[in-house]
């Protein structure tokens, strides 16, 4: 176990110019021209953010009917620094570099990852977020990986075909993307691919992950899947997912 | 070297020799392409005829008129002939509206009776007067932006871009007026994420997307008109710009020239890579699309800038060249003159390395120096941005440097928050006010310095310059269809067949019928 860095009891404090002088700085926009009206806002604002000592220190037209501000302050708040409350990271996500380079090492392979929208659902937008080279929200899809060996079937693919291509393929993961949810047609959608791929006698090989804006990782599971992942998923979780499932069923442990 | 505008840069000796094989070595490329392009069209292209036809509204459940008409000739495998002697026949057999046009389209058998023979001529030649005063109108309308940006000019080279991108068209309006207040030259509206993978151009004001604002043609018109009155008040014109990529590609080139827009990314190899569109498909829509942009004065934008995000920016500086040769060939054979073509490219080397700036000085003068005439497009770094925003300022000023030294065309403003989210409103004016710094001290530098013969800048651009002749005489040799096979740009690979949007691809028959691009080709 790591030393403590910390003291019990011990209080902390912005450290600006000396310790514990509290100083913050802030930037922000005000919808209204400059002036010392608008001067006297920000001030409010930050003296209502709890900072003493208030200093305007820029008050700059960015635009016609809108002022940019950097104030500076003193905030009076600290915290018990031991008493803090932070739960025990269970897997710590890896950053792209650094996961691409354990997965490599740990699995000794490149990983099969399959996606697709499957059935009559032909909105792939969820699934090219996460397996498209160019990714969602600057974080890369799983094409862009070294670890992976991506393939995004696309839209209205048939289970049947999905599971095929993941026998053919050797899955390790497949990936399916459900939008459409009227009258639950994704949840018997969902249910079916399980059965071809338990026909096929790899559903024990391949991770099989649910996605969507309707899919929260209970439905998923209740579904018979390993994971499911809902709206704002970023590729990265869905990538450390992989790679600990993948492991997991090597009898390694993700660290 | 004196730019045509008047600007003054740092000399870059290249060997004309080797420069002249590049161009050579990218038009064998293209012609390749081009001959396959030829022969085929796809559903985007004919939707784009109809459009250029007036046909621009939306049926029942949103679903444009274009769509219902297209999808139901390609379905009948009538495709082949072109939409517009399908338009025409329609007419011939009674239609008098858009909505007749489309039932009537919908409702042909599969072997339409033919007209006979001298109907037929009159129809044929009635399309294509309809087709000549509808180009016309559209010239009119080009005139008129060109004429009040004539009246008002234009801000100082390199054009500040700036991008706006709240998913609301009216928060979007109020957010590039206050850009524009602060400097902008160009307003650049980002896409609803995904938008490239539709295969229809939605209908309409938007006020909902995600990462960005759906391009319609009702948005492009909202926008450019709020920008000419801001335009108008400040006596500074103020450009903008959208993106011309994906599936509908054409479709909104046509938007964009109709709604006077100035400028459209649009780069095949960039949906190819990078949204994984079938390479047939899109470069058959992009040449439409550039003929579009030929007609309407619309500066293009390429995205050689993206493969420096996927692939090593230093070890990869070659095939942004390379594929900055073979842009502006694809440009040429659709008629776009070097003042339209921007091509693209940026500030990407790893910021932890050493002598970067003078990497990157001979990356931007080489390209400048290749392409004298063309308003080249400067991407700020985007790839190793992280949330330390003061580093990130730094460092985005440092690619203002470089840019404003070497010449550059458009300048797209990099915003300290990038990696974090969609710019504020002070990202953008802490950006512009540190790029007219930038602007007023370095003036006169570009004629100041000179790089040491054989030093380390002009070594570098020699090196990249010969690196991208051996590539483009390998992706001679092979095609460019294999060259991306075996993903010689951006480390992706694609397959000829892959990807989406290849079911929209068809053999034009030997009687296609397409007056507009007779009208652009003619030009």
């Amino acid at each position: 176990m790591r030393p403590r860095d910390w003291e019990p009891g011990q209080i902390v404090r912005p450290y600006g110019d000396r310790r514990d002088d509290g100083v913050v700085q802030l930037s922000f926009v005000l919808p209204v021209p400059p002036g010392e009206r608008a001067r006297e806002a920000a001030a409010e604002l930050a003296r209502k953010m709890g900072m003493d000592q208030v200093h305007v220190a820029s008050m700059e037209p960015a635009a016609e009917q809108y002022t940019f501000f950097v104030v500076y302050g003193r905030t009076s708040v600290s915290v018990d620094y031991a008493a803090l409350s932070v739960p025990e990271v269970v897997v710590r996500k890896k950053g792209f570099d650094e996961l691409n380079e354990y997965a490599l090492r740990e699995v000794g392979r490149r990983m099969v990852v399959i996606g697709a929208c499957t059935g009559s659902d032909a909105h792939a937008v969820g699934i090219d977020a996460i397996m498209n080279m160019k990714g969602f929200a600057g974080d890369y899809g799983l094409e862009r990986y070294a670890c992976f060996e991506a393939a995004n079937l696309g839209a209205q693919v048939e289970n049947a075909q999905l599971a095929r291509v993941c026998k053919e393929r050797e899955a390790d993961a497949v990936l399916v993307s459900q939008v459409v949810t009227q009258r639950d047609v994704h949840k018997e959608n969902a249910r079916q691919l399980l059965r071809e791929l338990e026909r096929l006698g790899i559903r024990g090989r391949v991770t099989a992950i649910l996605g969507g804006p309707r899919i929260d990782h209970r439905l998923a599971v209740e579904l018979g899947y390993d994971a499911g992942f809902g709206p704002g998923t970023r590729p990265s979780e869905v990538a450390n997912f992989i790679v600990g499932a993948v492991l997991k069923r090597m009898g390694k442990e993700m660290h | 070297m004196l730019l045509p505008d008047g600007r003054q840069v740092p000399d870059l000796p290249l060997d004309r020799a080797v420069v002249d094989r590049c161009r050579a070595l990218a038009d064998q490329v293209t012609a390749q392409v081009l001959e396959f392009v030829g022969r085929h069209s796809t559903v985007s292209i004919e939707r784009t005829v109809l459009r250029l036809y007036g046909l621009h509204d939306a049926g029942p459940r949103g679903v444009p008129l274009v769509n219902l008409a297209v999808d139901a000739l390609h379905e009948k495998r009538l495709l082949g002939r072109g939409a517009a002697y399908w338009m025409g026949y329609a007419l011939r057999r009674g239609a008098t509206d858009p909505m007749g046009v489309v039932e009537r389209l919908v409702a042909l058998p599969s072997s339409p009776e033919p007209l006979p023979e001298a109907e037929e001529r009159a129809m044929l030649e009635e399309m294509r007067r309809e087709a000549r005063a509808n180009v016309d109108e559209l010239r009119a309308r080009v005139r008129r932006r060109d004429a009040l940006r004539d009246e008002l000019g234009v801000g100082p080279r390199p054009h500040k871009y700036l991008i706006v991108a709240t998913g609301n068209i009216h928060d979007d309006v109020e957010q590039a007026l206050a850009a524009a207040q602060s400097g902008a030259d160009v307003i650049a509206v980002i896409r609803s994420t995904a938008q490239s993978l539709l295969d229809y151009v939605p209908h309409g004001a938007t006020t909902e997307g995600y990462g960005g604002t759906y391009a319609t043609q009702e948005n492009f018109r909202i926008m450019r008109e709020a920008l000419d009155d801001e335009s108008r008040r400040l006596r500074r014109y103020v450009h903008l710009t959208n993106y011309s990529s994906g599936l509908c590609m054409p479709e909104i080139a046509f938007a964009a020239a109709w709604e006077r827009l100035d400028m459209l990314l649009n780069d095949a190899m960039y949906g190819i890579l990078f949204r994984d569109i079938n390479m047939k498909r899109t470069l058959c829509d992009q040449y439409f699309s550039r003929r579009i942009c030929a007609l309407a004065d619309v500066v293009i934008n390429t995205g050689e800038d993206n493969y420096i995000t996927t692939a090593d920016a230093d070890e990869a500086a070659h095939t942004v060249i390379a594929s900055q040769f073979v842009n502006e060939s694809f440009a040429h054979r659709a008629g776009l003159p070097d003042r339209l073509i921007g091509l693209g490219h940026s500030f990407e080397i790893d910021p932890a390395r050493e002598d970067t700036v003078a990497r990157e000085f001979a990356q931007a003068l080489l390209v400048r120096t290749l392409f004298p005439e063309a308003p080249i497009k400067y991407m700020p770094p985007t790839k190793h941005k992280q949330g330390d925003i003061f580093f990130s300022h730094a460092y985005d000023v440092m690619a203002d440097v470089v840019g404003y030294v070497t010449g550059q065309g458009i300048q797209l403003l990099g915003m300290m928050t990038e990696a974090m989210h969609n710019p504020f409103l002070m990202d953008r004016y802490v950006a512009l006010k540190s790029a007219d710094y930038v602007y007023r001290a370095w003036r006169s530098m570009g004629a100041e310095i000179t790089f040491r013969p054989d030093g380390m800048v002009q070594r570098r651009a020699q090196e990249t310059l010969r690196e991208a002749l051996a590539l483009l005489e390998e992706v001679a040799r092979d095609g460019l269809f294999r060259a991306i096979g075996k993903a010689r740009f951006g480390d992706v690979a694609r397959e000829e067949d892959g990807g989406k949007g290849l079911a929209g691809v068809l053999e034009r028959g030997p009687r296609y019928f397409n007056p507009f691009l007779e009208i652009m080709e003619a030009r």
